[in-house]
């Protein structure tokens, strides 16, 4: 994983995506086994919410992603789940085997035309025309096995018929055609045109020349003048030779016969026609070449149904070759590895530059001379630590330009397809965050990205009438305030609507009053299955997007705040804990404790003179620099720092700045500034006034990191 | 997490094994399964605004340890930090937990025949933190349920709405 990030984060506004395939594939393949241990473990007479609720979340994040990165044939297959999902836990339907079986079957369809794009689609695509079709039917209220003649087969990488299909009805006998199946050798006529240039086809003949083991060709007679045809000896699948013609000329122009059967034989009719399937716009194709040769057609009903059970033995074999070929494939070349692992071993390292410290602190009186060695070696342990500590410290720290560079991409395929005009703007590329956070917080940005997208920016025409630009925007920012890293998913779209989100929550059953305040208007769509979108489009308005966020967020200690004004745009804050991030520090010492200040929030720091400070009323102090006046706090006062050496005091003032308003913090002295790793005080003891978290200084000591955000809110109110 | 009736786990069965430690004159045995270490004291870092008790948050091996000391909570008379003060790091639900005591005596099996319900008594503690008392011998050891202990709101380690 560190080695995709580190290539990705030399590319800051790159839009290719293909870093990111990697983690998606290995969301995806979590997401499909956590959602298949759920549907094996669904009780259905007595289903809970919170289980149907689940499975839909996983369905959900699938096709959000497929969608992101251009699989349309997942998006859409996990689509029509959603579509039985949603309408199974809003108990618009019983659930019944048949859906599980479906279910678990467009999974593992899923997970094979998943490890097809792994693989750069090589290998055969399933067809999920089927499963398409028999989810649609459950989500209609339909039962496939009342219906024979429409009861289709199972997909060919499906697991053995369920049990269900086949009582119900003899399956139509899915056609073999034999010419799909690879490694056996045959004839194929493969006629090529209508071409402008007769040369473009010499291409193809240089193709079986250059690649070893791909076959024979040579040239026969066309029937047509403006066409080639050729006589080729292959042991490849239609579908491989189509994809390496694809090189020199168009699919559609590639017509693939078995030279064995006559033209008019059936099965070549069938092979013919599916070639051409897959060139023809709008055909059943899902984007992809889907439609195997030789897979079995779901539509294939004039095939005898008497040898329908022994072609089905026969085809089982040759269908999961291409299937355990894949899985193969679906090896990933990271390891992916617990954090608590990660976390240790930084806390191990911390340790051994403690003791290392402590080494080169307790070697420094010896003679140079003496004890040449040791001191040469000590030097080495010196700088052996180091390294190690970085290389272990950037494990876990990544740029937040690794999560913003996915969206550009993503958000233009998603205004175009809206007919919307957006732009994106990012801000805070560089705050670090830690990784563990950068994939738990991707998937919540991706929803509210989304969902500024879909339901905030209006469409250009309605943002010309209300006297907007044309342009929408939308601003995702990240920053380090308050110990907290923040960040922002802003649009200035229509905004959110109190009244329909009041009279939605009301149809919901939700109890709301006209006396709520707007935060707690804005946090009813929070709620599981709350939309205010008035249809449901496969980007979004099923409802399941903020719940989804707010869940991943909350898990991870943080807090969603929404603003927003109704016309004039909304923005999310996500507010995360600095669970590990490092943060630019600057210790100030009072009396005998060290404390330690964000360096981004300070703005300077100066001696102070007695007079420049003024009491007000109940004791609050104010100091005047250059003519601005502002609250003073000194730390031993509110920190309660006990004094033991009288000659001391207090009389450095550090200006520090947080959410906009600035305070002087009245300190002893400033003892410098460094890196800090954040580690978070709650996780062992509760939380604590005016400190956002501790860290561990050179010495092994504990100190306390100042919440800048904190203090200054309380000398402003 | 503030309130927790006594788990079943806290509510002896079988034979158990309790490490023993000293506070002033009394012995104390708690259930050593939430035991993770045995430390010397060191100083920590204060925490301002926390009970007297409470000493500061230490560092262990990276983790911020918030250090209790039980001479203070259970109103010894002495509370001494020297090199033979002694800190139990506990291991509860996932916190873990440092407490000062004045020395660490031995680790004892106590069958449940030898555990006596605790009389109610007024203490520094809430009564229902004292699983029992167990008799070894001539000795009493006075039975506590740390966990419970540790996670009451007067300890000040937890938040009250946790």
């Amino acid at each position: 994983m560190a080695e995709t990030y580190q290539e990705g984060s030399g590319a800051g506004a790159d839009f290719d995506l293909s870093q990111f395939y990697q983690i998606f594939f290995e969301e995806a393949g979590e997401n499909l086994d956590q959602m298949e241990q759920m549907l094996l473990d669904l009780d259905l007479s007595s289903a809970n919410d919170e289980e149907l609720n689940g499975i839909f979340r996983c369905a959900h994040s699938i096709k959000g992603g497929s969608a992101t990165f251009g699989f349309s044939d997942v998006a859409e297959l996990t689509h029509q789940m959603e579509s039985l999902l949603d309408r199974l836990r809003r108990h618009e339907l019983q659930p019944i085997p048949q859906m599980v079986d479906v279910l678990l079957e467009s999974a593992d369809a899923s997970r094979s035309l998943l490890a097809r794009h792994q693989a750069g689609g090589q290998g055969e695509a399933v067809s999920t025309t089927s499963l398409v079709r028999r989810i649609s039917e459950l989500a209609a209220g339909l039962v496939p096995g009342d219906a024979p003649a429409v009861a289709p087969p199972p997909p060919p990488a499906a697991p053995a018929p369920t049990p269900a299909t086949q009582a119900a009805a003899p399956a139509p006998a899915p056609k073999v055609v034999t010419p799909a199946v690879a490694g056996q050798a045959r004839t194929l006529e493969i006629q090529i045109g209508p071409l402008d240039r007769l040369e473009q086809a010499d291409a193809i003949k240089e193709l079986f020349r250059d690649i070893p083991g791909l076959g024979a060709i040579r040239d026969i007679e066309s029937p047509q003048a403006n066409t080639r045809s050729f006589a080729v000896e292959t042991t490849s699948t239609n579908d491989d030779l189509l994809d390496l013609f694809a090189f020199h000329v168009a699919k559609e122009q590639v017509l693939i016969r078995d030279a064995a059967a006559p033209a008019s034989g059936a099965a070549a009719d069938e092979d013919e026609e599916t070639v051409l399937a897959a060139g023809a716009p709008g055909g059943e194709a899902y984007g992809f070449f889907s439609e195997a040769p030789g897979a079995p057609r779901a539509d294939a009903p004039h095939a005898a149904q008497a040898p329908a059970q022994a072609v089905k033995v026969a085809a089982a074999p040759k269908a999961s070759e291409p299937k355990v070929a894949m899985q193969a494939q679906m090896e990933s070349t990271t390891i992916r590895v617990d954090v608590k692992k990660v976390d240790q071993l930084i806390n191990l390292v911390g340790e051994l530059v403690i003791t290392q410290a402590m080494l080169a602190q307790n070697s420094r009186g010896l003679d140079a001379g003496a004890y040449q060695q040791l001191l040469a070696g000590l030097a080495d342990l010196d700088r052996n630590t180091r390294d190690l500590q970085e290389s272990v410290m950037s494990i876990r720290m990544i740029p937040m330009s690794i999560v913003f560079s996915r969206f550009p991409r993503m958000l233009r395929d998603l205004a175009n397809k809206l007919g919307k005009k957006v732009e994106l703007v990012t801000l805070g590329e560089a705050t670090e965050l830690d990784k563990g956070l950068v994939e738990k917080i991707t998937d919540p940005l991706t929803h509210l990205v989304r969902n500024s997208c879909d339901h905030g920016i209006e469409m250009p025409a309605d943002r010309l009438a209300k006297g907007k630009s044309e342009h929408g925007t939308i601003t995702l920012s990240a920053s380090h305030q308050g110990g907290s890293i923040v960040i922002e998913v802003r649009d200035d779209g229509r905004g959110l609507s109190r009244e329909k989100i009041l009279s939605k929550a009301q149809e919901r059953g939700i109890e709301v009053s006209e006396q709520m305040s707007d935060a707690e208007v804005w946090q009813l769509i929070f709620a599981p299955g709350f939309s205010t979108a008035d249809e449901v489009t496969d980007v979004s308005g099923r409802g399941v997007g903020m719940d989804v966020v707010k869940r991943n967020i909350a898990a991870l200690n943080g807090s969603v705040e929404i603003d927003s004004a109704e016309g004039y745009g909304m923005k999310v804050s996500v507010r995360l804990p600095l669970t590990l991030a490092i943060m630019d520090g600057m210790s100030v010492g009072v009396s005998d404790e060290v404390y330690i200040l964000p360096l981004s929030s300070v703005v300077e720091s100066f001696q102070v003179n007695a007079d420049d400070v003024s009491t007000v009323a109940q004791g609050s102090q104010l100091v005047k620099v250059r003519d601005e006046y502002m609250p003073v706090i000194a730390l031993e006062k509110i920190f309660q720092v006990p004094r033991f050496d009288p000659n001391k005091s207090s009389n450095i003032m550090v200006v520090v700045e947080a959410d906009g308003s600035r305070v002087a913090l009245l300190v002893d002295e400033l003892l410098g500034q460094h890196q800090v790793v954040v580690k978070n005080l709650e996780s062992n003891y509760r939380k604590v006034p005016n400190v956002s978290g501790a860290t561990i200084l050179g010495d092994g000591t504990v100190a306390l990191i100042l919440d800048t955000g904190g203090l200054v809110r309380r000398a402003r109110h | 997490m503030s309130v927790m009736g006594k788990t079943a786990e806290a509510v002896p069965t079988g034979t158990r094994e309790y490490l023993t430690f000293r506070l002033d004159q009394e012995e104390y045995g708690i259930d050593i399964l939430k035991v993770q270490e045995i430390r010397g004291y060191e100083p920590p870092t204060r925490i301002a605004n926390a009970p007297n008790f409470i000493k500061g948050v230490v560092n262990l091996r990276g983790t911020i340890v918030p250090i209790v000391d039980m001479r203070l909570k259970f109103n010894c008379a002495q509370a001494d930090y020297n090199s033979f003060t002694v800190v139990i790091i506990l291991n509860l639900r996932n916190r873990v937990v440092g407490i000062v005591v004045d020395s660490v005596s031995d680790v004892m099996e106590l069958t449940p025949e030898s555990i006596r319900s605790a009389p109610d008594i007024e203490s520094a503690i809430d009564n229902s933190c004292i699983l029992g008392l167990g008799s070894v011998g001539e000795r009493m050891l006075i039975l506590l349920d740390i966990e419970k202990l540790m996670s009451g709101v007067d300890m000040g380690l937890v938040t009250a709405n946790e």
